[in-house]
């Protein structure tokens, strides 16, 4: 059985389905303009971030582990093959060693997600069938999102058919970068309404949007289209998930709540590879947006080598040693 | 609770940082403190506790210093000033440099037993106390090895009196050491009652830094202690940080004894918050503001000014924010707030919190027992409500709101204090436009409590005066090396038994608001000449003359306004139309004084014309603090100054002190040469014809000690300088402490206005204010 917050556990629905989906609004323009955020204050909040959040021992176990359970566990790469696939989902269902999970008291955790390419779907639906772990599949021409607009829906259709119950989208940073916001939400409305039943995270390629203004309103916007997670970045940015980026976006995401009621998942990907970032994000995400955003339908990492760390710090806490790679199985 | 009870509710548990090497330190201390004097510890003396607030632990016991003791620490400091002041700077720079070593290799001890022993969270103590402590000493190792090549002709001041507070123990102790040792002064400190232990620690490392004997002496005590410091007749400067009614005590208590001083006193910081700010990161900006050390820091942004628009929605985001802020053990690494210093202090939060109208939220977090105080905010409170007003020194946050920026800046500055502000607004013209309009001595833009050993600290109004950091607060550590002559008194000339008269009545008046004025008592006195002719009546000034001249140099405040190259247009017109009747002014000189004037009135103009060209030179300076952003130290006039002119150089005198404070854009109040008051009242005519603004310059004359009083008494001024023979250093020191007005007077002794002495930097630092502006930017 999958790792579900307790709300869930109530309803007995999957995980992404605990809340009532951001159904979105009309594009209200005047919020978007309105929308401020000063890079060096921003900063300075996440540079101490560090120094004023610190879990251990117990603790930080019990962290991790939640950690582990909000992980899409991701390969997004040419040489994908159903073989990698099926190892990568072995690795979903059983993400911590079983003898751990023991020692540490645990039962059943599994990871957030599985999150591949469209071709990978399938074999990953497969892998995962009676799992309860979602598949996720990047979409609309990930990473770039610059193939033929009716290409990009299709690829969703596509996915959704073979499938995927999340659709990863990237948004146009040309239209973030013009200001056109309108042609966001509209292109981010349209992508919402050809994910059907399937939720859909908004990847906004933030190193590419530059500024946290331009974050902080690309986040509003695609809120407002219905998106039901915003997400950092590909992966395949120069500059992908950071500390203050995550500040910015989860900042919009409670004043979206506040003044709409609708709860936003967030999405951190790309470079959160050491478990003590995690810890950090986890923090931060408690703290910021508190524990409703600590649980899989509303929190995901994307990230491909942070388990691995992660494990070698549960063992650690384990036996007093510190632990090596090749004694946990491979994802 | 096990993992899986954990993982589900995701709470944070303690991460406690280990304190077995405070301990252990503490426990080799176990019989005692005593002082550290020449070198080595005393035996204890008087011992009494300090303990840690949050637990109520005794941690040790330390020494009561007495007037004896204190006496002992000076005369060491003093036995030890002749050698180290004539220490060359580079070698004091190795020994300032070894000191901010040997703080970093010691840093995590000083942090933990600061902890213990104040209650701040070991993160603050950790992360921002002891690194800036290291980052004080560095910075003033590099002055002290530049001082002598970049500060040529001066010198220290000798044996400094410290007296520090608990808030921040070992960062003021910092901020006082590192300057005072780099000029190559010697010091006495004496810590705070409730917080000694790290300045203890200081002591006992920096024998190993190879600071000689007795050129750092620490006596622990009380505030009778810290008393007998201030007072001892060996001090030849006092530097306080701590309370403004202490401070004017202190201003009082040393008043007349010609000791430097400096005070950084209370604050209620203005805290502005516009609608265009990004108020998430303004909310956050609190927590580092009023809930920083629990709100027990002198600058905290304690009054939150809130547009008026946004003021609801922001509000609930600061009530939601506080509601996440975890209070606890000072030494766990998972906690925003520790205990408040003393069970004394939360007993004053309490109280005035209780006892306060508006809207009370505390925060809804869990307080631990004992010394804690949760995060609070006041709401709907007005200028009038007490807590609007006084200092609470607690983490208690008081909110008003405002319409415009003129309002802002109106309600910002309605207080006694001025010591530091925060601007929150993403409109750069605002931010820049606001910054010198608030009456403070730091500001910072989008940021609150950014300090750095390189840009200046300090306040103005009742937050004291000096300034601590950068170049600006070494010069206060330093005085113009200057022998000292004894001002000789002069008499005006009596009245001859036959007078000689004149064919036409002359009538000298006072010169008010760029009017000439009949004086309001309604009395004159005769003026004579050597020889005994009647050279005019002057007319004698009262309290109520003084008033009203202070009313019409406020209302010309616009000429701070006026850009620095009008101001010297104004100057050099000043000197050409002075240098028009300069035949006239020379006789006069010389009627007045028996004594050929010509010379006087060249160096007149030529003074002008140097007060002229300084008028548009006096630059501020962006200091290269380490972060991404700049700091401004402006250099702004200091408001209406009132002055006391020389006795012996009746024209030179009264300009060289009208000089540097119009060219800075102050107004002023002068009184002229007590004797020889006639050359003053003939300027107001030149005053006139030159375009100098109404009330700009006023001149008030009459009997200098009556004047002096009423200027330093008056709330209104904010600065009195005496140059007069008369004895009124004294007076006017202890007068000032009513508003903490900056004095700058005589002690007596002489100054020769025909040279380098009656001008330059020491007139500019005088006649000005260093505003430090944080600006940090980045998109």
């Amino acid at each position: 059985m999958t790792t579900l917050s307790p709300e869930t556990a109530a309803t007995g629905l999957l995980p992404q389905l605990a809340h009532a989906r951001n159904p979105g609004m009309a594009l209200d323009l005047d919020w978007v303009a309105g929308v401020q955020a000063n890079t060096s204050a921003i900063e300075r909040r996440c540079a101490t971030l560090g120094g004023r959040r610190s879990v251990k021992k117990d603790w930080q176990a019990a962290w991790l582990l939640k950690a582990i359970s909000l992980i899409d566990l991701t390969t997004l790469s040419g040489d994908d093959t159903p073989g990698r696939v099926e190892r990568l989902c072995a690795k979903a269902r059983q993400p911590v060693r079983p003898d751990m999970l023991a020692a540490l008291g645990m039962t059943g955790l599994t990871v957030g997600a599985v999150c591949v390419y469209h071709d990978m779907v399938e074999t990953a639906v497969r892998c995962l069938e009676g799992s309860n772990i979602p598949v996720a599949a990047v979409s609309t021409g990930f990473p770039a999102g610059l193939s033929p607009w009716r290409l990009r829906l299709a690829e969703i259709g596509e996915s959704v058919k073979a499938g995927a119950k999340e659709i990863d989208i990237v948004i146009s940073r040309r239209h973030v970068l013009t200001g056109n916001w309108q042609a966001l939400y509209d292109e981010m409305r349209e992508m919402r309404a050809a994910c059907g039943e399937a939720h859909v995270k908004a990847i906004l390629a933030t190193g590419e949007l530059q500024t946290l203004r331009n974050v902080a309103r690309a986040s509003l916007v695609c809120m407002m289209a219905g998106a039901d997670f915003i997400k950092t970045s590909t992966g395949k940015e120069a500059v992908n998930a950071t500390l203050p980026v995550t500040l910015t976006m989860i900042r919009a995401i409670r004043d979206y709540q506040d003044r709409t009621g609708h709860k936003v998942g967030y999405k951190p990907a790309g470079g959160i590879s050491k478990a003590k970032d995690a810890l950090l994000y986890l923090a931060l995400m408690k703290d910021e947006l508190g524990a409703p955003w600590l649980q899989p339908d509303l929190m995901r990492f994307g990230a491909s080598s942070l388990l691995g760390d992660i494990e070698r710090q549960l063992e650690h806490h384990l036996t007093g040693a510190y632990s090596a790679g090749y004694r946990h199985a491979l994802a | 609770m096990t993992i899986k009870e954990i993982f589900d509710s995701m709470a944070y548990g303690p991460a406690p940082e280990s304190n077995a090497e405070a301990l252990a330190w503490l426990a080799k201390h176990k019989a005692g403190f005593g002082h550290f004097i020449n070198g080595a510890f005393t035996a204890p003396e008087a011992p009494f506790e300090t303990r840690n607030p949050a637990n109520g632990a005794v941690l040790a016991t330390v020494s009561q210093g007495s007037e004896a003791t204190v006496a002992r620490a000076v005369a060491a400091a003093a036995r030890a000033f002749p050698k180290w002041s004539a220490t060359p700077g580079p070698q004091r720079a190795r020994v300032l440099y070894a000191l901010a070593r040997l703080v970093q290799k010691h840093s995590r001890l000083f942090a933990v037993l600061e902890t213990m022993d104040n209650g701040k969270p070991i993160r603050e103590s950790r992360d921002i106390d002891i690194p800036l402590v290291a980052r004080h000493f560095y910075y003033h190792a590099g002055l002290a090895q530049l001082l002598e090549s970049e500060r040529p002709g001066m010198q220290p001041l000798g044996v400094c009196a410290a007296v520090i507070p608990w808030n921040f123990p070992l960062l003021m102790l910092a901020w006082k050491v590192a300057p005072a040792l780099a000029a190559g002064n010697t010091v006495v400190l004496k810590p705070a009652e409730y917080t000694p232990l790290t300045a203890l620690l200081f002591a006992e490392i920096s024998r190993e830094a190879g600071l000689p004997k007795g050129v750092l002496n620490i006596v622990t005590g009380d505030g009778e202690t810290g008393a007998a410091l201030v007072a001892h007749p060996g001090v030849a400067k006092v530097a306080f940080t701590g309370s403004t009614m202490v401070g004017q005590r202190i201003r009082e208590a040393t008043a007349g004894q010609g000791k430097a001083l400096t005070l950084e006193l209370g604050g209620k910081s203005p805290y502005i918050v516009f609608d265009d700010a990004d108020l998430d990161s303004a909310v956050e900006g609190l927590v580092d503001a009023i809930w920083f050390n629990q709100g027990q820091v002198c600058c905290a942004g304690s009054r939150l000014l809130v547009q008026e628009g946004v003021a609801d929605r922001f509000h609930a985001k600061l009530k939601r924010r506080m509601d996440g802020l975890r209070l606890g053990d000072p030494l766990d690494k998972c906690i925003d707030m520790g205990a408040i210093a003393d069970p004394v202090q939360l007993e004053t939060i309490t109280r005035l919190v209780d006892g306060s109208e508006g809207q009370i939220y505390r925060a809804a977090t869990p307080v631990p027992q004992g010394c804690f105080y949760p995060p609070t905010l006041i709401t709907g409170l007005t200028t009038s409500s007490p807590l609007m007003q006084e200092e609470i020194f607690g983490p208690v946050l008081v909110s008003m709101t405002f319409r415009t920026p003129a309002e802002a800046v109106e309600l910002a500055n309605n207080t006694r204090f001025g010591l530091a502000a925060s601007v929150w607004t993403e409109n750069v013209n605002l931010a820049l436009d606001m910054a010198p309009k608030l009456k403070a001595g730091v500001v910072w833009v989008n940021a609150t409590n950014l300090f750095d050993a390189a840009a200046g600290f300090g306040g103005v109004r009742e937050s004291g005066f000096g300034r601590e950091g950068g170049w600006e607060g070494l010069a206060a550590y330093q005085k113009p090396a200057r022998s000292a002559r004894t001002l000789k008194p002069l008499a005006a000339f009596p009245e001859p038994a036959s007078p000689e008269v004149p064919a036409m009545d002359r009538t000298a008046k006072l010169f008010i608001g760029g009017k000439q004025a009949r004086p309001d008592g309604g009395y004159s006195r005769a003026v004579w000449s050597p020889k005994g002719r009647l050279l005019g009546h002057v007319g004698l000034g009262n309290r109520k003359d003084i008033r009203n001249a202070v009313e019409a140099a406020h209302a010309a405040r616009g000429w701070g306004k006026a850009t620095g190259h009008n101001r010297a247009q104004i100057l050099y017109y000043l000197a050409e139309n002075l240098s028009a009747r300069g035949a006239e002014f020379a006789a006069r000189l010389r009627d007045l004084t028996g004594k050929p004037g010509e010379a006087e009135v060249e160096t007149t103009i030529t003074r002008l014309f140097t007060w002229a060209a300084w008028a548009d030179k006096y630059e501020g300076a962006a200091k290269p603090v380490p972060m991404r952003g700049i700091a401004l130290a402006l250099h702004e006039p200091v408001g209406v100054i009132g002055a006391l002119c020389p006795d012996e150089a009746p024209l030179l005198g009264l300009v060289s002190l009208m000089g540097p404070a119009i060219a800075m854009g102050n107004t002023c109040v002068l009184v002229p040469s007590d004797p020889f008051p006639l050359a003053a009242t003939d300027f107001y005519q030149v005053l006139e014809t030159s375009d100098v603004p109404a009330g700009v310059v006023n001149i008030v004359t009459g009997a200098p000690d009556e004047l002096a009083k009423a200027l330093a008494s008056h709330r209104d001024v904010d600065a009195l300088w005496s140059f007069a023979a008369a004895p009124l250093s004294a007076m006017i020191e202890r007068e000032s402490a009513g508003n903490l007005k900056r004095t700058w007077v005589n002690n007596g002794l002489a100054r020769d206005w025909r040279t380098a002495e009656g001008e330059g930097r020491e007139f500019l630092a005088r006649a000005t204010e260093v505003k430090t502006v944080w600006v940090p930017y980045g998109e």
